[in-house]
């Protein structure tokens, strides 16, 4: 039997393709986790994910009232679906979720980019989803560093002890 | 848990380093313990650390957020004070537990 030698993890490349307040948050808060624990983050947004850093929608994500069987009523009934598809609904719930969060300090999407580069992480965005979605460099955070290809993306992922993560 | 050494004081502190009695600390410790880590402690330095104690008396959870809204130091001028663990390293420094939080 080898030596277990433990080999800390030095670099991970977060990949966010949905757009959902949820989703876009869990790879925020892996990319800034790396980053404070002095592990390379780079953060990659794709389809549409790409909401997360789009200026005019990152701080004003939704998560879904339909089709989530998770969500709750506060005090942990079940959410009635033919409420969620009322007009209002969605964005009522999803404010209040954001509320929650900034309680935890966790910081709206446009502050956590800011966070997260401002520890050396780095933000880009897929060429392909940006052409597709018609989104131009300036529509997108100041944060992003780059709209990058898919081949970028993988010669970014070099390396001993990285990882890829697809949230 | 295990004991170290720092400027003539004999310290308690967990298995990763971090002091198991706050009141131990002292600015002299400090400085001893962030040489070990490669860090000559500042002025700068010293605020931020007095800030995270101040906070931990409080019994808030500390995250880089608070300390970025502070006023002594942004988040980046965090990063560069105590490098590759702006809340880990500082609350070492600063004889408090390890922070709980994950932002």
């Amino acid at each position: 039997m080898s030596e277990h030698a433990e080999t800390p993890l030095k670099k991970v490349l977060v990949i966010c393709a949905k757009g959902s307040l949820e989703d876009v948050y869990a790879a925020l808060v892996m990319a800034n986790g790396a980053v404070m624990e002095g592990i390379e983050a780079k953060l990659f947004f794709t389809f549409f994910g790409l909401d997360g850093i789009t200026k005019k929608r990152m701080n004003k994500l939704h998560t879904a009232t339909l089709g989530n069987p998770a969500m709750r009523m506060p005090g942990g009934l079940q959410f009635p679906s033919l409420l969620g598809v009322l007009p209002g609904v969605e964005s009522g719930v999803s404010s209040m979720m954001r509320k929650e969060m900034d309680a935890l300090d966790m910081p709206p999407v446009d502050e956590f980019l800011e966070m997260i580069t401002a520890g050396g992480g780095e933000v880009f965005a897929c060429k392909l989803a940006v052409d597709m979605f018609k989104l131009k460099k300036e529509d997108l955070s100041d944060e992003v560093k780059d709209i990058i290809t898919i081949g970028q993306f993988y010669e970014m992922a070099g390396g001993e002890n990285t990882q890829i993560i697809f949230t | 848990m295990a004991e170290k050494n720092y400027a003539g004081k004999t310290v308690e502190v967990s298995d990763e380093g971090y002091f198991v009695n706050p009141a131990d600390w002292n600015e002299e410790i400090a400085k001893e313990m962030a040489a070990e880590v490669g860090i000559e402690l500042t002025d700068k330095h010293l605020e931020v650390l007095k800030y995270l104690r101040e906070q931990f008396e409080t019994g808030e959870a500390l995250t880089i957020r608070k300390v970025g809204k502070s006023g002594i130091v942004d988040i980046k001028g965090l990063y560069q004070l105590f490098p590759g663990g702006p809340l880990k390293i500082s609350s070492k420094l600063a004889g408090i537990p390890k922070p709980t939080s994950c932002v």
